[in-house]
């Protein structure tokens, strides 16, 4: 049998210009933080990337008081007009330095540079753009006249997509005239420090973004800081539920991004090749790392057995290894804890009698990787298909009537995204005003435009992210 | 067997060689339009989105080298002009049989591919050496004749020594929706082919979409076609990479279904080698690597050898020396 082995195609690292040591950013300049300074793995090798300075509790207050100077002296009674030159002047240095980002991100997160480079940096220069040019027209933005900004935003954003979900919290809240104060993830805090760079690149006036490199402990500091007017969170179920304890009666705002178990629905008159390519896209696309992922998904029994074979040929080919390698489709798992986590989870899925199909693909030697998996014959009751497994793992239920696939997705304390697969318009506009999920995708999953607003129902938080919507999270109206 | 009819008219269409679902979905026109029209949908974004992700894999060096010489060893090089001559044929039969004669570990192409009036020149020109003689029957590249003539026309080819018949569908029966015309068309050419191998040619640039593809792709295969074939290179658009991605797919489920091996060949529109190799890349992870043999995936070109050969050279030397280099045909 012939064989056909593609050659190795690494990115360059050196792209990356990675520094040894790296400075947190607090009214425009890089400082060294009085936390204890933490070290940033590369999860494909677990080697050390770079040392990085963190924030301590009297550092929250310094950057929430140059945020505070920042928005009362300049940014916030900017005219719009102006602050969306600085918004446009970020995003195409965004551009600029979007392979130095992709790299950088690919090593520290451990996603595929092809993903790094072809999603991540490019929708991250969109959210600015797309908001530099809301800056000078929320006006006319259906608010009424003269929304005002709200003040200091506090944002803590998770280690999935670094800098995409930078973008989407410090794009809208820049143009809405807010000043902020962000906290990257403790393991993947390299690219919002670059970012931090590309301010200054920019000239962006001292205060107006400040970056806090650190643990848990400095994002409730952050988010709890007395003079903060607005937080914006997105993360895990527990976090978010612990920061609404402690926003409750303070009359801040609030925005909350949390946890998924999505279902992607497939009806028996779906494009079968195009939802195997859907539901791969929906679970493995950044190892299953992603909020609104298609964790779970939904066939009608009809065609399960014929889908799950095409679904088991397709996944086979799926290739894991070096996130730097352009051949590269699934890549390393964030951390060891979330692998611990994954492997946990998957081992429930056993213990409950669900059926463990695996990819033989190879798994490089070392590094922090799981293959991409698949449960079969998963019910409603057991763990996998209740709890948010953050990984490459799919649990595979099936449904018999379109009623019974609506319940079945509805059935979870979840509601971030849904995704429905039918040849048939009406059934997909039925399904869709039936499915509890801030977005539905039809006959397609995990499709992102700054344009359109992203956000969850119930225990996937509230607020939306993105177009219209998004600005009034960071508008007093 | 299906009877070797030269009319239209539907008969027994019980094919053993198809499992039983299959031979019931012939059984005449109301249930082979049902099972055309039952087939999954094919959803375009979604198709071009995946072509997309196809055409991003990295081929290098030595995978570039083994994929150069794969898709040489694929090639049916063609001439279809309305000027061919036999000097002309004899031409391209000395580049297919010696591609390049500073390198002659260099594979032979697959086929010679010319009007059914040339193949005896061509089996002349390639014999003593394994390179087949296909030849373009059936009023290629319309297909618009009576099918009298369209059987003639292939079996003089036969005749004349082709080992390999593309025949074109009768894209007017198919757009109407006489799915049966097409089916005994295809049966019929079949049997004239005798031991001959039959493409199938759907133009799919005149099928419009991509569901039609699918369900011409099926029809050609429940008819008998040993390899089913985008184009005739006359229509533009050609071969394209999300068209030959859903004929594949097309193969790969019958074989699931059946156990058969049939076959894929993307013609017109494959120029440069980087073209060359997505389709590869394409076989390899829709079909699968059973495919990658010219046994089962052929492409169908005139221009695209120069190129292969070209960068070919390039790998080799470590540079390029321009086309000059390299013999036009």
């Amino acid at each position: 049998m012939p064989t056909f082995e593609y050659a190795p195609a690494p990115e360059s690292r050196d792209l990356a210009n990675l520094r040894p040591s790296y400075q947190m950013f607090v009214d425009g300049k890089f400082v060294d933080g009085t936390g204890r300074p933490l070290k940033t793995v590369n999860p494909a090798t677990e080697e050390v990337l770079a040392e990085v300075a963190t924030a301590s509790p009297d550092d929250v207050d310094l950057a929430v008081r140059a945020a505070r100077r920042a928005y009362d002296r300049v940014w916030g009674r900017m005219p719009g007009a102006e602050r969306g030159k600085y918004l446009f002047r970020i995003a195409r240095l965004i551009q600029e330095r979007s392979r130095e980002l992709a790299v950088l991100e690919s090593l520290d997160n451990g996603k595929p540079i092809k993903e790094a480079r072809d999603t991540d940096v490019p929708t991250a220069a969109a959210h600015f753009f797309h908001h530099a040019g809301w800056a000078d027209k929320l006006d006319y933005a259906g608010y009424g006249p003269e929304p005002r900004p709200l003040g200091v935003a506090a944002q803590v954003i998770p280690w999935n997509f670094p800098l995409l979900m930078l973008a989407w919290k410090i794009a809208p809240a820049l143009a809405c005239g807010n000043t902020v104060v962000l906290k990257p993830a403790e393991t993947t805090p390299l690219t919002a420090l670059v970012f931090a760079d590309i301010c200054r690149q920019a000239e962006l006036p001292p205060g107006v973004v400040n970056i806090l490199p650190g643990a848990g402990d400095i994002g409730a500091a952050l988010v709890a800081h007395p003079d903060v007017d607005k937080v914006a969170f997105t993360g895990s179920t527990e976090v978010g539920k612990e920061i609404t304890r402690t926003l409750a009666g303070t009359g801040r705002r609030l925005t909350l991004e949390l946890g998924g178990k999505a279902a992607n629905i497939v009806f028996d008159d779906a494009p079968l090749d195009q939802a195997v390519e859907g539901i791969v896209n929906g679970i493995f696309f950044n190892q299953g790392h992603v909020c609104c992922a298609g964790s779970r998904l939904l066939v009608q029994e009809s065609v399960a057995e014929e889908l799950l074979a095409k679904l088991h040929t397709r996944i086979a080919t799926l290739r894991v290894g070096d996130p730097l390698d352009k051949n590269t489709d699934v890549g390393a798992i964030n951390s060891r804890e979330q692998l611990d986590k994954i492997v946990e989870l998957s081992d429930a899925g056993d213990a409950e009698g669900a059926q463990r199909w695996t990819s033989p693909c190879p798994l490089p030697d070392r590094g922090l990787f799981f293959a991409p998996t698949v449960f079969s014959e998963v019910q409603q009751s057991m763990r996998i298909a209740k709890e948010e497994i953050f990984g490459p793992v799919l649990s595979v239920l099936t449904f018999r009537t379109p009623d019974e696939a609506v319940a079945k997705a509805n059935n979870t304390p979840y509601g971030l995204s849904a995704g429905v697969w039918t040849e048939k318009g009406s059934r997909i506009l039925w399904a869709a005003q039936r499915l509890r999920a801030g977005v539905v995708w039809a006959n397609t999953f995990n499709r992102f435009d700054p344009t359109a607003p992203f956000g969850g129902y119930r225990e996937s938080g509230f607020g939306r992210e993105g177009g219209r919507a998004g600005l009034e999270a960071y508008l007093d109206v | 067997m299906a009877s070797p009819s030269t009319t239209t008219e539907a008969s027994d269409r019980t094919v053993s060689a198809l499992p039983g679902d299959l031979s019931d979905a012939v059984r005449d026109d109301a249930a082979l339009r049902r099972f055309l029209h039952g087939l999954p949908g094919v959803d375009q974004v979604g198709l071009e989105q995946r072509s997309a992700g196809l055409a991003t894999r990295s081929i290098k060096k030595a995978a570039k080298l083994w994929a150069i010489d794969t898709a040489i060893s694929m090639v049916d090089l063609t001439t279809l002009e309305g000027a061919d001559t036999p000097g002309k044929v004899r031409s391209l039969a000395a580049k297919a049989r010696r591609p390049d004669s500073d390198h002659p570990d260099v594979p032979r192409v697959a086929a010679l591919c010319v009007y059914p009036d040339l193949v005896e020149v061509a089996v002349d020109a390639v014999r003593g050496t394994d390179i087949g003689v296909a030849s373009v029957a059936t009023a290629f590249p319309s297909g618009r004749a009576h099918r009298d003539v369209k059987l003639a026309d292939t079996r003089h080819a036969v005749a004349a020594g082709a080992t390999e018949i593309d025949m074109v569908i009768d894209r007017g029966a198919f757009l109407t929706g006489r799915y049966g015309q097409v089916f005994e068309e295809i049966q019929a050419v079949k049997q004239a082919c005798g031991s001959a191998h039959l493409k199938v040619i759907l133009e799919t640039g005149e099928l419009a979409t991509y569901d039609n593809v699918r369900r011409a792709s099926w029809l050609a295969l429940l008819a008998g076609g040993d390899f089913i074939k985008t184009s005739t290179g006359k229509v533009s658009p050609a071969a394209t990479l999300p068209v030959t991605q859903l004929m594949l797919q097309t193969v790969r489920d019958w074989h699931d279904r059946t156990g058969q091996l049939r076959g894929v060949k993307p013609a017109g529109g494959i120029r440069t080698t980087k073209d060359a190799i997505r389709h590869l890349v394409a076989v390899h992870e829709v079909a699968g690597p059973d495919w990658l043999t010219p046994d089962l995936f052929r492409i169908g070109a005139s221009s695209l050898l120069t190129d292969l050969l070209m960068q070919r050279r390039a790998q080799r030397n470590g540079h390029y020396s321009g086309p000059d280099y390299v013999t036009v045909d």
